[in-house]
């Protein structure tokens, strides 16, 4: 079973490669570009598992390693469950 | 006085760190590797600068789980002092021991220089040899060293005197131009509220000779020896 997960940072955090990113794009004339936020994003493989259960395994997993709480929101996809926010 | 400089795959200030505190300073000092799970019954322990697990997903985010971290959290928690340089602080971030956390610096660019840095907080065991407004001259080199952490945290360290360094200019003012990485609050280096863990970015232990040209750095680990030798008494 495959699942995603996406970290960003907070909003209120500064995102200084975000800011550059967003920058670069208006200067190559895609002026819509309002805000750009960047993240991580990371596939993990799951075995043995059902889709709920995975859910919150990856929530601890969020937690204890793969964000940083303090600066960073997640949010986890796993195929044939309901997706979830931190 | 015992001290336990401990390495990460990855750390390369270890080296420098346990020169001073051995050669310049001779004390009793041992590397502890990060798979070991015991301190060897030493009295401080420093948690040196590099680039742990090569900085892989967040700085310190990996080295915080290595076995020695058990050890070094239950020493912080009975009042051990532990002192985090660079890649050390943002491990002791990652792993609790010190709020908030490290964002990319402000200019996304690798800074490697002396700054100036105002101490604020004397009455900690790692700036005891120092007095509130004295001006240190130290090395930074860091990618990661924006200081972040909500209002209320930073309310807070300001107020409990948690705020041990902030950089500064030639004249000790705490201006935005003396800033090199965009840390809230000049913010250089951090205490908990107990004083006995403290986390600095800059690196004291590349400039704590006078041969070396600079020696501001040494004052952080003669501190030390001073509390644990007052301690011992």
């Amino acid at each position: 079973m495959k699942a995603e997960v996406f970290v960003t940072l907070k909003s209120g955090v500064l995102d200084p490669q975000g800011k550059v990113i967003a920058r670069s794009l208006r200067a190559l004339g895609f002026e819509e570009v309002r805000d750009v936020h960047q993240g991580k994003y990371m596939v993990i493989d799951l075995e043995g598992v059902a889709p709920e259960e995975a859910r919150k395994r990856l929530d601890e997993m969020c937690q204890k390693l793969l964000a940083n709480t303090v600066i960073e929101n997640y949010r986890v996809r796993v195929e044939g469950a309901e997706e979830g926010n931190s | 006085m015992k001290f336990a400089v401990v390495v990460f795959p990855g750390s390369n200030c270890d080296h420098d760190v346990y020169y001073v505190l051995k050669k310049v300073l001779n004390q009793g000092t041992i590397f502890v590797w990060h798979q070991s799970t015991d301190l060897c019954g030493a009295d401080a322990v420093i948690l040196p600068g590099g680039f742990s697990y090569g900085d892989y997903l967040r700085s310190g985010a990996v080295a915080r789980f290595s076995p020695i971290m058990k050890a070094v959290e239950a020493f912080a928690r009975k009042g051990g002092l532990v002192l985090g340089i660079c890649n050390g602080l943002q491990i002791l971030l990652e792993s609790g021991l010190l709020p908030g956390a490290m964002l990319r610096n402000r200019s996304l660019k690798f800074v490697c220089r002396e700054v100036g840095l105002r101490v604020e907080n004397a009455e900690t065991p790692f700036t005891r040899c120092l007095r509130v407004g004295d001006r240190l001259r130290i090395p930074v080199a860091h990618a990661d060293g924006n200081y972040t952490a909500d209002e209320e945290t930073l309310r807070r360290l300001e107020g409990e005197g948690q705020i041990v360094l902030r950089y500064c200019d030639e004249e000790g003012r705490t201006v935005p131009e003396s800033n090199p990485n965009g840390s809230a609050r000049n913010i250089a280096g951090i205490c908990n509220a107990q004083r006995n863990v403290l986390g600095m970015m800059p690196h004291p232990e590349r400039c704590s000779e006078v041969v070396l040209g600079n020696d501001s750095g040494r004052a952080i680990f003669s501190s030390m020896i001073e509390s644990l030798a007052q301690a011992a008494h």
